[in-house]
């Protein structure tokens, strides 16, 4: 049965983004912060749970003046904040806290006060068994999965570049996207080699940015935002932290568990959803989560994009912010994929899918390492 | 050999590992109990719990799984170069390099048989990598 877990009464974007070499990461998370909190109606005395990545909640804590009875600081990369929505419903619903603030803010083009991609510790595992061949972020660890998935599923390159081709169409729809100039595949398969068999275009963007959100319990959240979004269902899991030790070169794992929880925690079937968005670092994850959120069977989704189902206009509406290959992509992107999701449930999106009531979030932390998925809501069940 | 290449920093737990790749040995470890064999090095089996685990001397055979061919720079490498996951005939996955093999997809086809040869890093270290089977090197 659909129940509404919690409600986002609060959600926004640093002010600006792309290039911000005048803000240190610490200040987009704040910028993004306070202008998620007056969104909400609420000021930051009035916040008394932290939820971050990339930096900690106690710098939150301080920076912003706030004195939480609850914190989370779960990392396991892009799809932390989508793991604080689901620690935040809990909080909520066991009474921990009142109004959960959840901050993302990085400064990855700049890198003003910014940490940087981690490096495996020395003795660790991926350090002695991955990093002495060269693998070197996530260009070349994120992609090598990629070769075999296309064999095995029969999928050519140009399947890749025809995901960043349709999401390009999105951006071209959103003012606030990056990369806006619509491109064909050929363009794509002629951009510059990154890692065998992907090209420029088939990687994601390195922007500077945040955003943030306000969660509190749902019976009074109408009383709190004129458009409320509900949260009715969430999943998460890990698979590793070894790209080489994936179960199924082909699906990930964590992707299928997520997903699947996701789905039954909300009640809903896939056809009940209205709008996707799946984080897109690269162009293939678009293939993987279609298929392993079971919304098409394996060996499908190649043809699902190229028959125009996820394109403006089609009947699943995907990554309609641009996504992280063409809207922005800070480092941790997962933030902007929940954003985009409350602005199409708050009917607000610059390409906002008419009538749409449910949306589903997917997320991935480091390379196929994690992954959760949120489901959310605009009517109260 | 190229130098700057990052090495591993050995634990306890690797160390047969290391002492084997010094050897000319590529060293898997097999359950006693339930029979998995598995990589990367730990002292119990990762499918049953078992204690009773055994270092086994692997083939170094395998097939070619997947892989990417770099263009980016990196400390220790000259690109292009050629990051593949070889899948050994002993069922468990590992990282590598394809080397004696130019990076051309045409020359690097999955699923082509792999073999493993040892490159010398220093006194300490010497990394397993693979070439294709019959290939030139």
């Amino acid at each position: 049965m659909r129940r509404a877990h919690a409600a986002v009464i609060g959600a926004a974007e640093t002010t600006e983004m792309g290039k911000l070499p005048h803000m240190s990461q610490l200040q987009l998370h704040a910028d993004a912060a306070l202008n998620a909190i007056a969104d909400a109606g609420l000021k930051p005395s009035d916040i008394d749970g932290i939820a971050t990545a990339g930096e900690t909640p106690e710098s939150l804590a301080l920076y912003l003046g706030i004195t939480p009875s609850w914190i989370d600081a779960t990392g396991v990369g892009g799809c932390s904040f989508l793991m604080h929505v689901r620690h935040a419903v809990a909080a909520l619903e066991s009474g921990h806290c009142k109004h959960v603030l959840i901050t993302h803010g990085e400064s990855g083009r700049s890198r003003v006060a910014a940490a940087g991609f981690p490096h495996p510790i020395a003795g660790s595992l991926p350090q002695q068994f991955e990093t002495p061949y060269g693998t070197f972020g996530p260009p070349t660890m994120f992609t090598l999965p990629v070769l075999r998935f296309l064999k095995e599923r029969g999928y050519e390159q140009e399947d890749l570049a025809r995901v960043a081709v349709v999401q390009r169409e999105w951006a071209a729809l959103n003012p606030r996207a990056s990369q806006k100039t619509l491109i064909t595949v050929d363009d794509v398969m002629a951009s510059k080699m990154i890692a065998y068999p992907f090209r420029m275009l088939m990687c994601c963007l390195v922007t500077d940015g945040g955003g943030a959100l306000v969660l509190s319990a749902a019976d009074r959240a109408a009383d709190l935002h004129a458009r409320p979004v509900y949260v009715i269902g969430t999943g998460e899991s890990v698979e590793g932290n070894m790209i080489s030790q994936m179960e199924d070169f082909s699906s990930s794992k964590a992707f299928r568990v997520s997903s699947r929880n996701a789905f039954s925690d909300a009640g809903i079937t896939h056809g009940d959803v209205d709008h996707l968005m799946i984080y897109d670092a690269f162009a293939h994850l678009p293939l993987y989560g279609l298929e392993d959120l079971g919304f098409c069977a394996r060996g499908e989704a190649a043809a699902f994009i190229r028959e125009g189902h996820t394109r403006p206009g089609g009947r699943l509406p995907v990554n309609t912010n641009g996504g992280g290959l063409s809207y922005m992509h800070s480092g941790m992107y997962g933030m902007y994929a929940l954003q985009e999701s409350i602005r199409q449930m708050r009917g607000i999106a610059p390409a906002q899918v008419e009538g749409a009531k449910i949306s589903v979030a997917h997320g991935v932390g480091g390379m196929f390492a994690a992954s959760s998925t949120i489901v959310f809501a605009n009517e109260k069940p | 050999m190229k130098t700057g290449r990052p090495l591993p920093v050995p634990t306890p737990e690797t160390a047969h590992f290391w002492e084997g790749t010094r050897l000319g040995e590529l060293r898997l470890q097999a359950c006693r109990d339930c029979g998995h064999t598995y990589f990367p090095p730990r002292p119990f089996c990762p499918s049953c719990a078992s204690k009773k685990v055994e270092v086994l001397r692997a083939s170094g055979r395998g097939t070619l799984h997947s892989y990417v061919i770099s263009h980016l720079p990196a400390p220790g490498f000259e690109p292009p170069y050629t990051i593949a996951v070889v899948k050994l005939e002993e069922g468990p996955k590992m990282l590598t390099n394809i080397v004696g093999t130019p990076c051309d997809p045409a020359l690097l086809r999955l699923d082509d048989p792999v073999q493993v040869t040892f490159e010398t890093m220093n006194e300490q270290i010497t990394l397993p990598m693979f070439t294709i089977a019959g290939g030139t090197r």
